[in-house]
């Protein structure tokens, strides 16, 4: 679904990415884990095309990001949806108007908007905050919140950065019991953390980055996978 | 259709959540339309005044009493072999009397004892060019049957020079609103985009194009363009109605009021399309300057 063909990124001097090749496959469930600077936000940015890769590809669904037109940038972003830690919803929108706002740009009917936002409003579990203002939700409401607008369109990828950064343990398992719940749904789920409590207790795949470098990969390295794709070629 | 009403309706939350600057940019406006629309207004009644002036009889020859018609007849065949007089009018003395009593017919303490003996009898001489008045002049005061001769040159000239004065003056300090106008526009427009720029973040963020990101931002300045240019002409129409009388009394006898309503329309018309093109114009190098996406 996701590759990255010997990427880097360079900002001024400070080389952000450096020679990274990475494929995610179709509903997987990666974890990006490493310390700050490592480059786990950059490589996100770059699926997006919120940044341009110095040197490398990346591919998309077989989409080369960096050499889409700008006008099909649009396109790119209805199919990947983003969370952040500081949530990045509209103080002056209510939850359903936060949720609905991809499906008004998108230009669907009221109706259509209405019956979609209510489906997913039920799916994060939301219903009853649906008339609130982001200032009169928990952490916690609100990054489900966030969640819902990202799949309100229904997209194949789900990027998150540090979603659990800024709430409470008992918040960040209810966040990642729901991310679950989509990538079960066959969304690929890439998120980006520094909670290693989280990445260690799940079976995800994690992928460990320093320095702009892939350290560490759980897929390539021991994972049951990866062995038996390994004796599998030996015979 | 769906997205433009989303759209507009964007803009007019924006507008609304961010009074003051809204205010800015339409009081600005206001006055540049206003003025423009004043002098537009001023020039259009200064060149009818002028027209009027000009076309008007310009030389008055008052005859002395007792000339013969063949000595009338004679004085206007001479004026008419100069080739610059376009008309020339015998006004007799019991003409004169009517037109008097006509000017004056409220004052009755003016017309009582007039008799036509009184008043003198008179040719009046318009000329194709302003210039060939003091020629047309010259030749009645020559004349032996003419007592007196009055024109209007100095009323004319006067009048072209003011024209002339109140076009320049008035063309610059439209053009400097004009110039402020689009620069408060681009200015108000650029403050609201920084204002919204998490705002316009999220909307790149799930997929919104330039141009619906751009739209609601183009809007506002069309609002504020549209609705200060249609505020100022009804301002200025408003004043114009209730000073209609008064003027009326100053430009008694020139068909110059009560101006008509068409003319009216035609300022809103061009008020509102610079008003737009204004907004259109400041906004789009608004976002060119301070939008990135």
């Amino acid at each position: 679904m996701i590759t990255f063909h010997e990427v880097s990124k360079q900002y001024n001097s400070l080389a952000a990415l450096a020679d990274v090749s990475l494929e995610i496959a179709d509903s997987e469930f990666v974890f990006l884990v490493g310390p700050t600077g490592a480059g786990k936000s950059t490589l996100l940015k770059l699926i997006i095309r919120e940044e341009l890769p110095t040197a490398g590809q990346v591919f998309v669904d077989g989409l080369e990001v960096s050499s889409l037109p700008s006008s099909h940038v649009p396109q790119l972003r209805r199919r990947v949806g983003t969370i952040f830690q500081d949530f990045k919803l509209l103080p002056q929108r209510t939850v359903f108007e936060n949720i609905a706002f991809p499906l008004e740009i998108l230009g669907l009917s009221d109706e259509e908007i209405k019956k979609t936002t209510k489906d997913i409003l039920e799916l994060v579990g939301l219903e009853d905050k649906s008339h609130h203002f982001p200032s009169q939700l928990s952490g916690g409401e609100a990054q489900r919140t966030a969640i819902a607008r990202a799949f309100v369109l229904r997209p194949e990828i789900i990027l998150a950065d540090e979603p659990t950064g800024n709430l409470d343990a008992a918040s960040a398992w209810e966040i990642m019991k729901l991310l679950g719940r989509l990538n079960n749904l066959g969304t690929v789920v890439i998120m980006a953390t520094h909670n290693m409590d989280i990445s260690s207790s799940l079976p995800h795949r994690k992928v460990e980055m320093q320095k702009g470098r892939i350290v560490r990969d759980s897929k390539q390295k021991g994972t049951k996978s990866h062995e038996a794709g390994k004796k599998s070629k030996e015979k | 259709m769906r997205n433009l009403t989303r759209l507009l309706k964007i803009a007019a939350t924006r507008i609304a959540r961010n009074p003051y600057h809204a205010l800015a940019a339409f009081l600005v406006m206001f006055l540049t339309f206003f003025v423009a629309g004043a002098f537009v207004l001023v020039s259009l009644g200064s060149n009818i005044l002028l027209s009027y002036f000009e076309s008007r009889p310009a030389v008055s020859a008052f005859l002395k009493d007792g000339t013969s018609a063949e000595k009338v007849k004679k004085i206007q065949e001479d004026l008419a072999a100069t080739g610059v007089v376009s008309k020339t009018s015998y006004i007799s003395k019991e003409e004169a009397l009517k037109i008097y009593k006509e000017r004056n017919k409220n004052e009755q303490l003016l017309t009582e004892f007039v008799t036509p003996e009184i008043l003198p009898a008179s040719i009046e001489v318009s000329t194709y060019k302003l210039e060939d008045l003091s020629k047309v002049a010259d030749t009645l005061k020559n004349a032996p049957v003419v007592e007196e001769v009055i024109f209007q040159k100095n009323i004319v000239e006067t009048l072209t020079s003011w024209t002339r004065t109140l076009r320049n003056v008035g063309g610059g300090v439209v053009a400097f609103l004009l110039v402020t106008t689009f620069l408060i526009t681009l200015i108000v427009i650029g403050l609201n985009i920084s204002l919204h720029q998490d705002e316009i973040e999220i909307m790149r963020l799930v997929g919104a194009t330039s141009g619906y990101i751009r739209a609601p931002f183009i809007f506002e300045g069309v609002f504020y363009g549209l609705f200060s240019a249609v505020a100022a002409t009804t301002f200025l129409w408003l004043i114009f109605a209730l000073a209609t009388p008064s003027l009326q009394r100053i430009f008694a006898g020139i068909p110059i009021l009560p101006a008509s309503p068409v003319i009216f329309g035609y300022l809103l018309i061009g008020e509102v399309l610079v008003g737009a093109a204004i907004g259109v114009v400041g906004s789009l190098v608004a976002t060119r300057r301070y939008l990135n996406i």
